[in-house]
């Protein structure tokens, strides 16, 4: 599969400027500014409780943002969800948050909801747009089934299905809202190597249909795979947004991920120096035993 | 009788259970089935005998040749039990009595007959006084029940034991002996044959319902729900439930054709207006209970205060009759009346859903049973001294005249095709009316954008907004449709009652429909579903008002059904589509998941190119 960058004349999609979520004291995301442009695929990483949900919910308008404003396309976003949603911003939960006792058709055709507009009384009096719309909607949920490799489970309930094809449900339902941005949280939590490179194709896919994409991950390998940019999240915070190899090799990363090295490296005196304490003090605990 | 059939067939049948499970009394096989079949031929020939001396005791069954009273459920269910027991003979023409379970439906109907015939039996004798009074047609069909009730203990067990327990105790038997494997698919029958038999079975239906409404005393009464009870079971685990309402999906519009035109009939069949009121009254019930299912089943919003929408509907109807109580004094004709109380209900839904829906869960649940409570207590106090005189307090609004609907007086009996039809006949007819109304309401917003949009908020509300549902907009309109939907059976209930009064409409009481009863109805019912809340708004109505003697322990008795009904059978008694799907799938996870990786491959190759 390709991981060519796409062309440099891309719009933006999101813009993100001074995004802040405080939780009373708690600032959980500290004025992060990020942007997405179209035909890209942006990674988001940062070690656990580094904010990375939170500014996914700020994100899509399920938090209020503290400060800071949303754009997408230029407009800024409402902090409604379903408002987010109707814009063109689709996403996927990090626990996986399917229509359980749905199937899969069903949870598909729901993510369809804000592009039809048939209401009740359409639906009460079968007036004459509503079969089509209907149709309509069966069919491109299909699509979108058949794009995910589920088509052959559309009638199965959403709970009885493995867990890979439960995140590539999700991924089907969101991709129904026609977005012009999908929001992945953690899409290749819990799977398999084989998995993931099957989710890694799939998200392949979805950036070739024209779809932006941001991806939360914890997976690095994945990460370096897959996007285009990285940015890192650490304790709220923005450290370092890049193309992938110059993130992973950022000092600033890896002390986020593996902590700074002891200042100054124990050398071979001061190790001996510690051993011989350690003896002594040995001894004479023996000594008081004794 | 035709015991004596040929040895292969029967060993043929104990291969097809193939049972490493012992039957509970170790019996030959051949014997164990000849003593059912004697057992219940001879339950079956003892209800044409005299069973007591005396016509004291209801129903007269004191007279030979001809079965009366709880002799006729008897002879129901031993020829039930009959059939059942000579279907497993293999016997050419009664195998499709049992395409499913062959034997534990033979033992669940010989249960059947033993118990109402043993209940017949300790009534005489509790209520004359003493065994004596029992005549030998009641030993005889009692000691033949027994006899059936061993022979079938007998049978062998329809289906192997479970592997997680393959050695159950004597408890674990008995309930595995109930239980049987699902029926194949039945072979396709020309669509005319199976629209007769789809019509055969709400006939069916019909009459047991009938009957059942149309019992006199309370006697008939418990041996008919025994009966029914056991019988059902039986036939659910014949499998002959499972091929009916197979038939039922793929006529989908006939079955519901013939549904209606089997209620049309209801009345006809009714001689005494009481019972015909019953049944308006069962209607009213289940509508409600049905409008609650919009809210309950499908937008999973708790409300226990649903009943009040009733009682909007029903006080602006009666406000708008002209009845002289009435404060206003105006009559309108009966589809403005209509209209007036579903637009009222209508706007006291949304203005209690306005604030109220914001809430999620039981907070929700709380602040609607207060409102509910609330409505109650202003109807009361809006009585010209503690507020305005609308209503007229605790009298409420009485003399609310009749119907008339183009020149059809909805109060006189009229006839119709040679059958009178009473008053009560007359608004059961309309009441169909509004229940075929609402069903069709349920029907197509259940299988709408819309409807899919408020099982999804029940399923998982973040997820749904997430998908761009106006969560609090969709709450609200299933809220203003559940309330208008009440509201219009309302109107029809002020003039069937004569009179509304602030005590109809309480949360729990002993007669329904209240907010606790109809919740009760949906859940027993089955949520989300069409004919559930039917069946259960049936059930909970007719059991208090057959069972009057029981009034002081009907709460009880009520609550530990429920109790018992939530253990044994979470979903209620008509499982949902989506429940059945559950059922039918939890088979396939145990196949092994052998190819999902190239499915996905392929999707994405296609997608990508």
């Amino acid at each position: 599969m390709t991981t060519t960058t796409t062309a440099p004349t891309s719009t933006t999609v999101l813009d993100a400027t001074g995004v802040t979520m405080r939780f009373g004291g708690l600032t959980a995301v500290r004025d992060v500014n990020l942007t997405v442009n179209t035909g890209e695929i942006v990674g988001l990483i940062g070690p656990n409780g580094a904010g990375k949900t939170t500014f996914f919910n700020c994100l899509t308008g399920l938090y209020v943002p503290t400060e800071g404003k949303v754009a997408y396309k230029g407009t800024v976003l409402p902090p409604k969800p379903h408002l987010v949603t109707q814009a063109g911003i689709a996403r996927t939960f990090q626990n996986i948050r399917l229509f359980a006792n749905m199937t899969v058709l069903e949870n598909v055709l729901v993510g369809r909801h804000t592009r039809t507009k048939e209401g009740l009384w359409s639906a009460l009096l079968r007036l004459p747009g509503f079969k089509k719309a209907e149709e309509e909607s069966r069919a491109r949920a299909m699509e979108l089934l058949e794009f995910t490799g589920l088509a052959a489970k559309a009638d199965h309930l959403a709970r009885n299905l493995p867990y890979g094809e439960q995140r590539k449900l999700e991924i089907a339902r969101a991709l129904a809202s026609e977005p012009g941005l999908l929001l992945l949280d953690e899409p290749t939590a819990g799977m398999n190597p084989q998995e993931t490179r099957a989710a890694e194709e799939l998200i392949f896919a979805i950036r070739d249909k024209g779809i932006a994409v941001l991806v939360i991950e914890h997976d690095i390998r994945f990460i370096m795979n897959l996007c285009d940019r990285v940015a890192v999240l650490v304790q709220g915070e923005k450290i370092v947004e890049g193309p992938a190899e110059v993130v992973q090799s950022d000092e600033r990363v890896i002390a986020a991920y593996l902590g700074t090295p002891f200042e100054g490296a124990p050398g071979k005196e001061e190790a001996a120096e510690v051993e011989a304490a350690e003896a002594e003090a040995q001894s004479t605990t023996e000594g008081d035993d004794k | 009788m035709t015991t004596q059939t040929p040895m292969d067939k029967t060993t043929d049948t104990t291969k097809v259970s193939t049972a490493p499970a012992t039957p509970i009394i170790p019996l030959p096989h051949a014997a164990a089935r000849a003593l059912t079949v004697a057992g219940s031929a001879l339950a079956l020939i003892g209800t044409f005998l005299a069973w007591t001396w005396t016509d004291e005791f209801p129903g007269n069954l004191t007279v030979t040749g001809y079965p009366g009273g709880l002799q006729v459920l008897t002879l129901v269910g031993a020829l039930l039990t009959l059939l059942f027991a000579l279907s497993g003979y293999g016997i050419r023409g009664l195998g499709w009595l049992t395409p499913g379970g062959k034997n534990s439906p033979v033992l669940l109907a010989a249960l059947g007959v033993f118990g109402t015939t043993g209940y017949a039996m300790g009534a005489i004798s509790q209520e004359l006084g003493g065994l004596v009074n029992l005549e030998p047609g009641a030993w005889v069909s009692g000691i033949g029940a027994l006899v059936a009730v061993i022979g079938a203990l007998g049978l062998p067990v329809d289906q192997p034991y479970g592997a997680q327990d393959p050695t159950p105790n004597l408890w674990g038997r008995i309930r595995h002996s109930l239980t049987a494997p699902e029926p194949s698919r039945a072979k396709d029958l020309p669509s005319w044959v199976e629209i007769l038999i789809i019509a055969a079975g709400f006939g069916v239906g019909l009459y047991v319902f009938a009957y059942g409404i149309g019992t006199e005393y309370s006697e008939l009464f418990i041996g008919f729900l025994i009966v029914t009870a056991f019988g059902f079971t039986a036939v659910t685990r014949a499998g002959l439930l499972k091929r009916l309402s197979a038939l039922t999906a793929k006529h989908r519009n006939v079955a519901m054709a013939a549904a209606f035109v089997a209620a049309i009939c209801f009345p006809f069949t009714q001689t005494n207006d009481q019972f015909a009121l019953i049944g308006a009254n069962i209607l009213i019930f289940a509508t409600v209970a049905l409008g609650l299912n919009v809210v309950v089943g499908l937008a999973g919003l708790l409300d226990l205060g649903y009943v009040a929408f009733l009682g909007v509907g029903a006080y602006a109807a009666a406000l708008v009759s002209g009845s002289p109580q009435s404060s206003i004094g105006v009559e309108f004709p009966f589809w403005a009346a209509v209209l007036t109380g579903a637009a009222a209900s209508l706007i006291f839904g949304v203005v209690i859903g306005a604030p109220t829906l914001r809430l999620r869960g039981d907070y929700l649940a709380i602040v609607t049973l207060g409102f509910g409570e609330i409505f109650r207590i202003t109807m009361n106090n809006l009585n010209g001294n503690s507020g305005p005189d609308v209503t007229n307090g605790s009298n409420g609004i009485p003399n609310i005249p009749d119907l008339e609907i183009f020149g059809f007086n909805l109060g006189l009996p009229h006839n119709v095709l040679g059958t009178e039809l009473t008053r009560s006949g007359n608004y059961y007819l309309l009441m169909l009316l509004c229940t075929a109304i609402v069903v069709l309401v349920f029907r197509r917003s259940a299988e709408s954008r819309i409807g899919r949009a408020w099982v999804a908020i029940r399923e998982d509300e973040t997820a749904a907004t997430a998908m761009g549902i106006n969560g609090f907009r969709l709450k609200l309109l299933a809220f203003a449709l559940g309330a208008s939907l009440a509201g219009l059976a309302g109107t029809v209930q002020a003039h069937v009652s004569y009179s509304v009064t602030p005590e109809q409409y309480q949360f729990a009481g002993s007669v329904p429909p209240n907010s606790a009863f109809l919740l009760a109805a949906v859940i027993l019912g089955g949520m989300g579903t069409i004919s559930g809340p039917l069946i259960g708004a049936a059930l909970l109505y007719l059991i208090p008002a057959k069972l009057q003697f029981m009034a002081e322990y009907q709460l009880l008795l009520f609550g530990i059904a429920l109790m018992l009904l939530m253990r044994y059978r979470p979903e209620g008694l008509v499982a949902d589509r989506r429940k059945q799907l559950e059922f039918h799938e939890t088979g396939q996870l145990d196949v092994p998941e052998d190819k999902p990786l190239p499915e996905g491959a392929t999707g994405v190759a296609k997608a990508g190119a």
